[in-house]
């Protein structure tokens, strides 16, 4: 099971209350995740990512084992601890506004 | 027993304040969509349970919502409890994509950027959310990049209706301070076809075939911003009120003044008359007298009340010999805003009128404007308020 953290906007949308857990056919990657996590929840789709062109919202970041994994490719495969489901998925809002 | 529900859209959230019909004691329930901006939520003509919400963040875009219960519960429209015969939820109702394709005609991609320059079109929130008169599936979306869209299935899915963007004129439309926004839309009770629509910077415009081909009517307005100030389209229009008893008769609070048209905006007047500032955002109409109508102005320049008084101006004459009213508001050291969608008229025989400061206020005049007393006084910034009358 891929696990994912939302930030605490995304959760209180979706009406969960902690991390989620997915099952991704490989490739294991972050339009892959997406595509499971909007599956699971449709009212997540357009908050992450663009309807249309499918890419990343400005303000939202993706970061796994330490790592910023928002500028990768998005078809790039996720380290191995994610895909074990050792560690998540982190999606993140950036830190601006008041 | 009758009363009211206030909808009130705030920078962080929704709140409910409700009052049988002496509007003197309420119940403030909220905040709904917390930490959510809610640029606006609208109840149903046709059913008062049925209340949409637009909901947006800078980080995550845009939710519509939607209440069939009156505002006690929520979803989105197609991502909650509605399934698809898969078993899922099913729907995109914050989907909202520009129709562009070649079959509506006339594709419109750019229009005028602040510097002068041309600008691709780019969705980013729903301003103003419009029920129909007639069905609570039917809502109309007036959105950022300024576009018309409707949803006839409750707000699960959204078509642009193109012909507004692509009559004509949509290159010389241009972003005032809020953004390029369709703020305002405005339905003839007494012919289904006919509705009105007000872009910042672009002006106001109307259909008479249900949204298939638009007309701008503008004349009469005068932009000084503008090369051509009396052109047919790219005026700053704040706000346009009509009392649906005279449904030909429409008001403007313009960037430059006030101005009523009697002919369902075929030709505008000035009416500012008397008033201490042609600036304001919000304009209204009495529920029970069209000669009656209500606005704030503002400084145009700093947009804050002008000598620190918050003043609401009624003229009892269709415009013009404006009377300030005062009774219960702050005459001094007051510097809050009063947006465009934030103010309303209920349709109790006293008719109240309803606005929400930038402050946070929410204040409440159960007698059309001559006794005013706050609902609430700490709210976050108030961007938009509706009444419900309940009977």
């Amino acid at each position: 099971m891929i696990r994912v953290v939302l930030p605490p906007h995304l959760k209180v949308l979706a009406r969960i209350d902690d991390e989620v857990q997915l099952e991704v056919a490989e490739p294991v990657c972050v339009s892959t995740v997406l595509d499971a996590l909007e599956a699971r929840y449709p009212m997540l789709k357009g908050t992450i990512r663009d309807h249309v062109s499918r890419k990343r919202r400005a303000m939202v970041r993706f970061f796994a084992c330490g790592e910023d994994l928002s500028h990768d490719p998005t078809d790039t495969p996720l380290p191995a601890a994610i895909a074990a489901g050792k560690e998540p998925l982190i999606i993140v809002a950036a830190i601006a506004g008041g | 027993m009758s009363g009211v529900r206030v909808l009130v859209g705030t920078r962080k959230g929704a709140f409910i304040l409700t009052s049988d019909e002496r509007r003197q004691d309420w119940k403030v329930e909220g905040p709904l969509f917390e930490g959510w901006e809610i640029f606006h939520l609208k109840g149903s003509p046709a059913d008062p349970d049925r209340i949409y919400a637009s909901q947006s963040s800078g980080w995550f875009g845009q939710i519509m919502q939607r209440s069939d219960d009156g505002g006690k519960t929520w979803t989105t429209p197609g991502g909650g409890p509605e399934k698809s015969p898969q078993g899922w939820p099913a729907g995109e109702s914050n989907k909202f994509v520009y129709d562009d394709s070649a079959e509506t005609g006339k594709p419109m991609t750019t229009h005028q950027w602040y510097d002068g320059t041309q600008h691709p079109w780019e969705f980013k929130r729903v301003w103003h959310v419009e029920p129909s008169l007639h069905d609570p599936n039917t809502v109309y979306a007036g959105v950022e990049d300024a576009a018309l869209f409707r949803s006839t299935d409750g707000g699960t899915t959204w078509q642009e209706l193109a012909g507004l963007r692509g009559h004509g004129t949509g290159a010389s439309w241009q972003p005032g301070a809020g953004g390029m926004c369709l703020h305002t839309i405005v339905q003839d009770p007494s012919n289904s076809k006919r509705i009105f629509v007000a872009i910042s910077a672009a002006g106001c415009f109307r259909t008479d075939d249900g949204g298939e081909t638009w007309t701008p009517i503008n004349r009469g307005l005068r932009s000084p911003f503008m090369p051509d100030a009396e052109a047919e389209a790219g005026h700053c229009v704040h706000h346009v009120a009509m009392n649906p008893a005279r449904p030909e008769r429409l008001y403007m609070q313009n960037h430059f003044g006030v101005l009523r048209s009697d002919n369902a905006g075929d030709q505008w007047q000035d009416i500012r008359d008397n008033l201490p500032s042609e600036f304001g955002f919000p304009i209204d109409v009495h529920a029970h007298d069209a000669e009656t109508v209500y606005v704030i102005p503002m400084d145009g320049n700093v947009r804050v009340p002008p000598e620190g008084k918050l003043r609401v101006f009624r003229s009892k004459t269709g415009g013009n010999d404006w009377e300030p009213l005062t009774n219960g508001l702050p005459q001094g050291n007051c510097f809050v805003n009063v947006l465009r969608d934030a103010m309303a008229v209920d349709t109790l025989d006293s008719c109240g009128i309803y606005f929400g400061t930038t402050g946070g206020q929410v204040y409440c005049s159960p007698d059309g404007g001559d006794n005013w007393a706050p609902i609430v006084r700490d709210l976050p910034s108030v961007f938009s308020v509706e009444v419900q009358t309940l009977r």
